[in-house]
């Protein structure tokens, strides 16, 4: 059939190497030694299970995980729900030539540094910041809020990030849409509103899940915005395991913290899996 | 006779600086199968729209039932459309596409699930209730789509290019069905078309339009064997025409002079008045035993053999603009090179002025 | 008429919905910018004018300058090595059925659906354990691990059957295999493969905590920058977040410009 599959298997295979040998080697190979590291003591001893029971032995780790999972949670919802109306507004109220810039605009603040982008939340939130000199100024409040180094202060920076992330894939979602659903619906006696809920909304419902586990894998694994913006009151996952590294260096610990927060993950994977297969007509 | 069902009175659109509608008027009768033909760009997509309710034209009305429905949007108007993709929503089993017209109606549960298996029971798709439209094959679903814009009894059903994305053998089949499913039903369909034969095939009222009008209009057989205009003689089936100009006029016979000849027919048009002579294929004789009206000799160019006919073509040895464009019995010996008479008869000389 | 009083409801609830998002999405790094113009040690309100003062100091910090210059180089080495084997990959499992073909892909993905900070903590205990000193290339070779996936995912979804008959077509006229790759299937995938590696420079160019975990002395800007703000609110922060965001408004600005350039033809 194909000419070039009769030159012989050499070809496909010297194309396809390079990136499996760099993916085993770099990516594959790191995850064992993670995985093997995790079962040894941090003091040179043998193998040991210690440092997974550490994590469900002891109430700080175990809080971490409790508070990245809710971060994660009320992040997601929070992002979904503001970005989809902002989508649909974009792609369905926005004059079709001005979309496209419509949409830069809105992603625009995307582009820049990621640390650079929780930094300057905390110039809005901090003591001596913005919305707090605003507060005093208006005379609402005599002393200044603590907004900085509060969890309220860590979902703000990831929403911020994820509405953005959210409108570009819910956006996408609404223009590839086919018209004419809208139109059938509409030509069959449904208002707008029942065209939305009845056709539009379960139509992108699955660009929405795809969304929203992105939101969620990027966002447990963040280390910077938790830790510029809520301090170090209350841990999350990401924040704990860099902390073993950085002040211990236990090595196996960190690998262990990893492998965990890894699996739930996948677990999150594994129960929307469902909802990321599209069966399209 | 009562009021038209539909009556579109003079409608223009234009999208930006392109008129795509010139003073439409067309009414259309309770019970009838319209055809819309026409190249891609004559505006017969853009008319059924404003039908529809998805477009509203730029000046003109459009009356349904004798009231006003230009501004009306598509749910509130008495048509539905079988859209060329037939956009059936694909998170719906096909038992939920049928009724959703219904549904948006508030007809309850049970009724709607009755009525739907009724509507696909008549499409011949009764088994296919509680499947998933992908699971269906593109005939089935072109049926789905006309099962669920029927359901909710349309006054004026509208379909465009329903039979398009069909092969030619699946198309000829669905094109006998809608026929018959029309005759059913009784409601009048509008059907959008650029290919003559699914015209003549299934209108009753064949409307050809061009570059943003209505070139002609009537029964097919009529807009067949008497075109009104020279697009409708040549978009509607094959003819060749031959132009010339009428030099004298009496008692009911007019002179009509030609580079291939001058030839008497019946008709009262002014001297003077420039005219083109359209010949159907089937109507042209080759050879010298042929009809009264001679139109000199013509080189043949191109045989095609074409089952039970040879489609020849032949250049005029009198006219260089002039190709003949002939029908013989597939029997008959003629090869490219020969020198052919070509004639016919009086009666079958369409005279066109448009 | 009540459906166009309900349409104008609905135009002017969105329309202060969509500036409320807006104003949302700009108050951050519309403080950022302003404030980086002020010449006040610290970048606060009230605004006093503006002053490039903390913009010559960030230009005549060499550390942070040549942090720029180091992710410059990272982002643009380890996005060609990205894209390379992405699309080399891409390339040979498009075009020819290999055993085990949908799991081999699956594997070049998999990096996808993992956080950096995993990935990263990874190569570090493996580097720690090999004796792999901390360095930008242990970093850049991080950066390939998470643009790899990309590049691939991106290239191979654009090679469709249309590209394989181009190719054929190729082959049917006499093409050798290394003409029909560079005289054919780069030009045709050139918007793919441009892609993929801009995208990778971004990513790179953004990256922080693979580099924070496997850099030490020389370092990029993202983990410059994280050690400038161990002082707190620092204008010169600001400053240099501003100029981040500018040069990466001009990337972005001119990948649209190339894209929307290709969209007529």
């Amino acid at each position: 059939m194909n000419p070039a599959t009769n030159s012989g298997r050499a070809l496909p295979w010297a194309l396809v190497t390079p990136a499996l040998g760099w993916t085993l080697l770099f990516f594959v190979l790191p995850f064992l030694a993670m995985g093997f590291s995790s079962l040894t003591a941090h003091d040179g001893g043998g193998f040991t299970l210690s440092n997974y029971s550490q994590f469900f032995t002891n109430p700080a780790y175990w809080q971490a995980m409790v508070n990245s999972l809710q971060v994660t949670a009320i992040v997601t919802l929070v992002s979904v729900l503001l970005a989809y109306p902002f989508a649909w507004i974009l792609a369905e109220q926005v004059p079709e030539r001005w979309q496209r810039l419509a949409l830069m605009l809105a992603v625009l603040p995307f582009w820049t540094s990621y640390v650079v982008r929780s930094y300057s939340w905390l110039l809005v939130l901090a003591q001596n910041g913005v919305i707090n000199r605003a507060l005093t100024d208006s005379g609402l409040f005599t002393e200044p809020v603590q907004l900085a180094n509060t969890r309220l202060a860590t979902i703000t920076g990831f929403v911020h990030f994820f509405v953005m992330l959210l409108t570009l894939t819910i956006f996408a979602n609404l223009k590839q849409l086919s018209p004419s659903y809208r139109k059938a619906a509409a030509d069959l006696g449904a208002g707008p509103v029942r065209t939305f809920l009845h056709v539009v909304l379960p139509l992108t419902l699955p660009g929405i899940m795809v969304g929203a586990f992105l939101t969620f894998v990027l966002c447990i694994g963040d280390y910077i915005t938790p830790q510029i913006l809520g301090g170090n009151n209350e841990l999350l996952m990401p924040q704990l395991v860099m902390m073993q590294i950085g002040r211990r260096g236990d090595f196996p610990l960190a690998s262990a913290l990893s492998i965990i927060l890894m699996a739930i993950v996948t677990i999150a994977y594994l129960s929307c899996a469902r909802w990321l297969k599209i069966e399209r007509a | 006779m009562t009021a038209p069902l539909v009556d579109i009175r003079a409608v223009s659109h234009r999208f930006g600086q392109q008129t795509v509608l010139k003073n439409v008027s067309l009414q259309i009768e309770p019970g009838s199968y319209t055809i819309l033909l026409g190249p891609s760009g004559s505006g017969k997509t853009t008319l059924l729209s404003i039908l529809g309710g998805f477009v509203t034209p730029s000046e003109g009305k459009v009356l349904i039932r004798g009231e006003d429905c230009t501004t009306v949007p598509p749910a509130k108007r008495p048509t539905t459309t079988v859209f060329q993709d037939y956009a059936l929503f694909p998170h719906m089993s096909v038992g939920g596409n049928v009724g959703f017209g219904l549904r948006m109606q508030g007809v309850d549960a049970a009724t709607r699930a009755a009525r739907a298996r009724e509507a696909l029971a008549l499409v011949g798709l009764a088994a296919a209730f509680d499947k998933k439209p992908h699971q269906l094959s593109g005939g089935q679903r072109q049926r789905v789509a006309l099962a669920r814009a029927l359901v909710v009894e349309p006054a004026v059903l509208l379909l465009d290019e329903p039979l398009g994305a069909l092969d030619l053998k699946l198309r000829r089949q669905m094109q006998d069905e809608l026929k018959a499913i029309q005759k059913r039903v009784g409601t009048a369909f509008i059907h959008v078309t650029h290919d003559q034969e699914e015209a003549m095939a299934l209108a009753d009222h064949c409307v050809v339009m061009n570059d943003g009008r209505i070139e002609d209009e009537g029964p097919p057989e009529r807009v067949y064997a008497r075109p009104a205009t020279r697009f409708s003689a040549t978009f509607m089936g094959e003819s060749t025409l031959i132009s010339g100009a009428v030099t004298e006029a009496k008692d009911g016979t007019i002179t009509v002079a030609t580079q291939t000849g001058s030839f008497s027919l019946p008709g009262t048009l002014p001297a003077g008045m420039a005219v083109a002579l359209a010949v159907r294929p089937e109507h042209l004789v080759l050879g010298a035993a042929g009809g009264a009206i001679r139109l000199g000799t013509a080189k043949v160019s191109d045989v095609v053999f074409q089952g039970s006919f040879k489609r020849v073509l032949a250049a005029s040895e009198n006219d260089p603009a002039l190709h003949f464009i002939a029908r013989v019995p597939a029997a008959a010996v003629v090869q490219p090179g020969d020198i052919v008479a070509v004639s016919c008869d009086a009666g079958d000389v369409i005279l066109l002025t448009g | 008429m009540r459906p166009s009083t309900v349409a104008k409801v609905i135009r002017i609830v969105s329309g202060l919905y969509a500036v409320a998002i807006y104003g949302f999405i700009f108050l951050p790094v519309g403080v950022l910018v302003l404030f980086s113009l002020q010449a006040t040690s610290f970048p606060i309100p009230p605004f006093t004018g503006p002053s490039l003062r903390w913009y010559d100091a960030v230009l005549a910090d060499t550390r942070l300058t040549s942090a720029l210059v180091n992710s410059l180089l990272v982002a643009a080495l380890s996005s060609a090595v990205a894209v390379t084997l992405g699309f080399l990959s891409a390339w040979g499992f498009a075009r020819f059925t290999l055993p085990g073909s949908a799991l081999l892909r699956g594997l070049i993905t998999l990096p996808l659906t993992v956080s950096y900070l995993i990935i990263g903590m990874g190569l570090l205990v493996l580097f720690n354990w090999a004796g792999v000193p901390k360095s930008l290339l242990a970093a850049g070779i991080g950066h390939v691990v998470i643009n790899l996936p990309l590049c691939f995912a991106i290239i191979y979804s654009q090679m469709g059957d249309h590209q394989i008959n181009i190719e054929r077509a190729a082959r049917d006229l006499g093409a050798p295999e290394w003409k029909v790759l560079l005289l054919v299937t780069v030009p045709v995938m050139a918007p793919a493969i441009f892609a993929g590696f801009f995208l990778s420079m971004t990513f790179s160019w953004d990256e922080f905590v693979i580099s924070f975990l496997l850099t030490r002395f020389d370092t990029t800007l993202p983990v410059e920058i994280w050690n400038l703000l161990r002082s707190g609110l620092n204008p010169k922060t600001n400053a240099v977040g501003s100029l981040v965001f500018a040069v990466s408004i001009v990337l972005v600005v001119f990948f649209e410009l190339m894209l929307l350039r290709r969209k007529p033809a």
